[in-house]
Formats: structure tokens, sequence, C-alpha cells
């Protein structure tokens, strides 16, 4: 029981991680009706200029811990969410209205460009980090053999995502700019005549998702304190996943997939063996495409003639 | 929209190249301006804020040139161009000598004065990118399921291959067939639930498919020894001789025809086996194309719902696609596993399967000279740029990326159509009418 309820918690750290991706690659396809490849890459780059922005902030000599967390954030979704219009105004908008699947190869050529750019520009060592929150809560100590963790890092991931989560929701229910992007989602000519400027929400729309992999990024190299440049690949691939189970192009279905391959993965890796986790996860889409072929939370596609 | 006349406007001109030059400074900032170095005592930074400013500069420079650049060439292209009927015949007529002409080149190669060695070994990795494009152009490109995991059914392939001849002994030629078949049934299992799903969601399914076989290999260490592969794969044989300087019991190769024992035999056996294998691949789907399964394939492709109306089992026809596609791309994994002698699940990952769509994209969706121009330029050129050693991903990367900014539906997009009646004659379109058809070429090409 202590041993689930532990997987439990580390499942949804790390769920809460691949949420906050898989926004990003849910609210792109929506929007534009591609796969950003790119995205991973996107989220990789957050991590990076996190670990960047401590060290700096230790060369400058801030080190109380929560305002150094706090600038580190402002600045890594700054300068990620910076990478995210670039990469649509260099590689996908140009494309715009082109065939489907141009977008798509650019943009995994720019995948592969980022990817070789951080390689070279920071070296393809893994880069560690030491651990910046430490402690936690033992929950449960009572029982000898197994003692229960909860960290504090866990907890401040958790709440971390539950705040942007509610703002999230609260700028595309409630603000102007939600409402344009709901109407460029749903039909970008009809959205044009009406006076909404297409282009600029869409860059909007991959600033946001940058800025929130950016989030994940920094969370990331503080739960497990090494990245490198390899990191966005599996996890781009694995927030796809997630953005797919819960239905793409659904905001609150792409946390909901986030937190299910978070689970699904940390208790494979508890209970059975840590090699095959990635088959698991794959083999939960597999299983729900077939029952449900518009994820769990997605809205059925209507088919025009 | 701007004007043409203020685009021109030099002071425009450079406003639009700082911003441009800013945006590059402030990406290069945290990237190139610091960098990461790795001591004993944890990690430390260490600045180098020149580089950011050179990025800055560069990108300054290079815009300014490129906006220049284009403002000149955009007035030269304004100018009315007199409408000028092609003499060489229509295109379809043009590709066809073209296609010839490649075929009969590639048949001389070995022959050819200049070639060596190296350009042989560099020309048969060439030809199985092809023969993979053009596998996965029947999926992609015809029947128009996307597909990301398409080198899962390569290692299937080439797996198989090696297995095969491991344990069992078996010869190349009668695991050939059979690497093509496993690779079919494993696209039929693996396409039998999914096929039912719309476009993207098939793509993420047959993502994970290709991740789920490479983990598999990784992991199962008992049968595919697992990181490290499998290695000592058997040669290929001429028929049952083997390329070899001198076999003990064994007539060689060199012996049976009686010339000098020579290494180069066995590259340009390999060379003119990958070529027959692409062009049989070739042959066959442009058969296809014809046979009602083809065509059911490409109308498959244009609309789903027309389809069903019609008859037409979209998910038997899907699996016929699939399954061919993944058919092919199994015999070039048995290929080459024999090529290499040494398979591990390094040559399986995304990358490549990412490799072989770009291929066909580039090449224009079902144009099969297209796929070669577009492998003589995402794999040849590489090749033969090696000497950039570790910029060549990042130039390869930015190459595909510039490649579809140049040209969004490829490099020969405007594809002929399968059927086309003997009286067809477009010169006859009537000029004054807005109304007419466009022909199923160009609306194939517009999807």
């Amino acid at each position: 029981m202590e041993y689930f309820l532990q997987q439990f918690i580390n499942g949804i750290s790390l769920g809460a991680i691949y949420g906050l991706i898989a926004i990003g690659y849910t609210m792109v396809y929506g929007i534009i009706g591609m796969i950003n490849f790119a995205h991973g890459e996107i989220y990789m780059i957050g991590a990076f200029v996190s670990l960047i922005s401590f060290l700096f902030l230790g060369l400058i000599g801030i080190t109380y811990v929560p305002l150094a967390l706090f600038l580190v954030l402002l600045l890594a979704m700054a300068f990620t969410a910076l990478y995210g219009w670039a990469i649509e105004r260099i590689a996908y908008r140009p494309l715009r209205g082109s065939v489907k699947l141009a977008p798509l190869i650019s943009a995994i050529g720019m995948s592969i460009v980022l990817q070789n750019y951080v390689q070279l520009a920071q070296g393809a060592r893994v880069k560690p980090l030491q651990p910046i929150i430490q402690g936690g809560f033992e929950l449960f100590s009572g029982n000898a053999d197994y003692a229960v963790r909860l960290s504090y890092l866990q907890i401040v991931i958790v709440l971390l995502t539950t705040i942007l989560m509610a703002g999230f929701t609260y700028v595309i229910t409630r603000t102007p700019l939600g409402r344009a992007q709901r109407a460029t989602e749903q039909d970008m000519t009809m959205a044009q005549l009406s006076g909404v400027n297409v282009d600029r929400i869409i860059s909007t729309t991959f600033v946001m998702g940058a800025a929130l992999a950016a989030v994940a990024g920094l969370m990331v190299t503080l739960y497990y304190g090494v990245i490198d440049f390899y990191i966005g690949f599996i996890a781009g691939m694995k927030a796809f996943t997630a953005a797919v189970l819960g239905g793409i192009g659904s905001l609150p279905g792409a946390m909901l997939g986030g937190l299910l391959i978070g689970l699904i993965e940390a208790f494979w890796s508890g209970y059975f063996t840590i090699g095959y986790k990635d088959v698991a996860t794959f083999s939960i889409l597999v299983m729900v495409l077939i029952f449900r072929p518009t994820g769990l939370l997605g809205k059925p596609e209507v088919e025009k003639v | 929209m701007k004007t043409d006349a203020a685009d021109c406007r030099l002071s425009t001109q450079v406003k639009d190249a700082a911003a441009a030059a800013l945006l590059a400074g402030l990406l290069a900032l945290p990237m190139l301006g610091f960098r990461l170095i790795d001591q004993a005592t944890g990690l430390t930074l260490d600045y180098r804020l020149s580089w950011a400013a050179i990025a800055a500069l560069a990108v300054f420079l290079g815009r300014l040139t490129l906006v220049r650049a284009n403002g000149v060439l955009r007035r030269r292209m304004a100018r009315p161009r007199p409408f000028a009927a092609s003499s060489a015949g229509t295109p379809g007529r043009r590709r066809q000598i073209a296609g010839w002409t490649m075929a009969g080149v590639a048949l001389l190669l070995p022959w050819l004065p200049f070639s060596d060695r190296n350009l042989i070994d560099k020309a048969t990795l060439l030809l199985i990118y092809v023969m993979l494009g053009w596998g996965l152009n029947v999926v992609v490109g015809l029947a128009g399921l996307l597909d990301l995991g398409y080198v899962a059914f390569y290692a299937v392939g080439a797996y198989s291959y090696a297995l095969l001849s491991h344990t069992f002994g078996l010869s190349f030629w009668v695991c050939l067939p059979m690497a093509g078949l496993l690779s079919a049934t494993f696209g039929m299992l693996l396409g039998f639930p999914v096929l039912r799903l719309r476009g993207d969601y098939l793509a993420i399914v047959t993502l994970g498919f290709g991740e789920i076989v490479r983990v598999i290999l990784l992991n199962w260490q008992v049968v595919t020894g697992g990181p490290n592969g499998i290695s000592g794969i058997q040669r290929p044989t001429f028929f049952g001789l083997p390329f070899l300087a001198a076999v003990p019991g064994k007539t060689t190769f060199h012996e049976f025809l009686g010339v000098a024992y020579s290494p180069d035999h066995r590259i340009i056996f390999l060379y003119y086996l990958i070529l027959v294998l692409a062009l049989a691949t070739n042959l066959i789907t442009l058969r296809i194309r014809r046979l009602p399964i083809g065509r059911a394939w490409e109308a498959l492709r244009e609309d789903e719902t027309a389809c069903r109306s019609l008859g037409i089992d979209p998910t038997k026809t899907k699996l016929s696609a699939f399954a061919s596609g993944a058919m092919f791309a199994g015999f070039a994994g048995s290929f080459f596993a024999t090529r290499q002698g040494f398979i591990s699940p390094e040559s399986f990952t995304f990358l490549e399967s990412a490799i072989i769509l770009a291929i066909v994209v580039l090449g224009g969706l079902g144009s099969q000279i297209g796929i070669v121009l577009s492998a003589i330029l995402l794999v040849g050129l590489p090749e033969w740029f090696r000497d950039l050693q570790q910029y060549r991903m990042l130039a390869f990367g930015g190459a595909m990326v510039l490649i579809m900014l140049w040209r969004p539906r490829g490099l020969l997009a405007n594809r002929d159509p399968t059927i086309r009646l003997d009286d067809y004659r477009p010169a006859e379109k009537p000029a004054n009418s807005l109304a007419v058809l466009p022909s199923t070429a160009e609306r194939g090409a517009s999807r």
C-alpha cells in the first residue's frame, strides 16, 4: 500500500510535467492542425535555459531560493517563448495553407536543427545540477520498513502546474485573446473575416505553448537533476501521446492525458520491468484509440461531405 | 500589407534586418553566450558573449542581403512573361525520358571511368533509401496514410534475415521473401486495429509502434542481442558462390568465372542487388497503380467518404497499402542486414523514419522520380559532405526546412493522373472561362 502510494505521488509529479508539454501540442494542433514536432525540443531548450539561469543567478549572488526560482522561471519562460515564436515565424508561417505534410516535415527538420544546435553549443555530455529544493514530508513513517516520501519539490511541481492551469483556463475562456484563439480554432477564415488577426493569434499560441514547455523544462531540471540535449525527443513523444490520449485539441484532455501517462509510467516501472515502460505507454494509447478513437475528452470529428 | 515600394526602400530593409538581428541576438544569448562546463566540483558557467554578438551580426547581414536580393528578384519576376507552351512534350513524357536515363546511368555506374569502391558503396546506400522511399510512397503518397514508424518494418526485415540465417543457416535468397512476408504480416498486425483511425491519430500510433519495436529489440536480449545487436551476419552469395578469396571445398565466385579475386566483386554485386530490388519496387508500384487496388488507394487518399459510398472497403484497402509498403521495407531491411553484416537497434531510430518520410514528401508525394531526386539531395549530398562532421546533422535539418520552404509541394509536384483518356488535350482549355475544372493532377497535388 505504501509502495503504491509512493508510485502514485511520483506518477502525479511526472504527469504534471508531461501535461504541461502536452498543452503546447494540443493547442497548436487545435489551431492549425499540425503536429509541432519541434515542441519537445522547445522543452529541452527550456530546461537548458533554466539550468543556465540558475548558474548565472548563482554567479551574480542571488542565492535566496524562492527568489532565484521565481527569476529562473521568468527567464526560462521568456527566452523559450522567444524560441517558440521564432520557430513558428521561420519554419511554419511560410507554409501555412500549403500541403498538409509540408509543415510536418519542416517541423521535423527544425527539431533536428535545434537538437544539434544545443549539442554543439553546450556539449553532448549530461549536465548535472545539485538539488536546489531539498527535503520533504514523510507520510506514514510509522511503518518501519517503508516510508512514503512527499518531497517539497513534488509539492512545488503540482502547485505550480495547478496555478498555471488555472491561469491558462482563465485566459482561454474569459479573455478577448482566448476568444480569438477559440474562434481561430473553429474556423480560421471566418475568424479572419471577423477582424481577428489570425497570424498574431497563432504566434501567441506558439508563445504560450513554449512558455508552458519552459516551465516543464525547469521542473525536469529540478526533479531529475540531469539534462542533456536529447531529452526533448522522448518527452515530446510522450507528451504528444498524452495529448492524443486526452483527445487532441482539448486542454483539460491534455492535462488528464499527461497525468495518466505519468501514472502508467510510474506504476509500470514500480511493479514491472523498467525497460518496457514506453511499450506500456504506447500500448495503452493504442487500446484507448481503438475503443475511443477521439481520445478520452476529445470531441468526435464531424465529417462534412 | 506594405506596398512594394516601401519594401524596397533601404531604410525599411535595414530596420527589418535589425529586428531580425535583435531576435537572433536574444535567441543566441542563453545558448551561445553562455557555456556550461563540467568540472569535478560541479557545473560552472563560462561567458562568451561575443558569440551571441557574432550570431546577431551574421543574421543582420544575411537578412539584409536576402531582402535586397528578394526585392530585385521580385521586380524582375513582375515583368510579364509571354506564355510559352512547352515544346518538349508533356511533363509525363519528359519524366519518362529522365527516368530511363537515370536507370541507364545507374546500370552502368560500376563501369564508368570515375567510379571507385567508395562511390559504389555510397550509391548502394543511396539506393537503399530510394527503395525505402518508394516503399513508403505506397503508404503515404498513394494511400495517403501518414506513417511515422516506417523504420519498424525495415527493422523487422533486417532482424528476420539476421535471425533466420543465424539460427537456421538459411541463405539470403531464401530469407529475402520470408523477411518481406514477415514485415508485411507485421504491417497487417499493426494496421488491423489502427487503420480505422484518421490522419494524425494514425501518425502517432505508427510513431509509437516504431518506438515499441526499437525498445523490444533493445530489451529482448536473448533473441536480439540487445544493444549489442547481431554481428557476423551471413554475407550474400552469388546464387551459392561466395565472394571470398578461397573457401575449402567450395567454388567461389571468382574461381567459377575464372577471373582474379577482387574484394570489389562483392561491392558491385551488392550494388546491383539493391538496384534490382529498388527497380522491382518501382515497377511493382507502377503496375499496381493501374490495378483496381491501386486506383482504390489513390481514391481513398482523395476522399474516404466517397470511396465508401462507391463500395470500396476502406479497411481492406488501407491494410493492403500498409502491408505492401511494409513488405518493401522488409526486403530493404534484409538487404541492409546482409550488406552491413552487423545490425543493432541504433540503425532503426525515429530519425530514419523521419528521413524516409522527408524523402517522400520532398519528392512530391507520389512522384517516383521526385523520390530519387530528393533521396540524392537528402542522403547523397550529406554523405559527400561528411567532412562537415559534427555540423552535418545541423546542416541536414536546416536543408530539410529550407527545401520545404523553397518547394512546399515537393520537387516534382504536378503528378500525372494515373488514368488519362487518350483524347485529353489541355491546350483546348477555353482561355476566357474561369470555371475550368482542375485536372486530376492539379487536384491531387493541391491536397
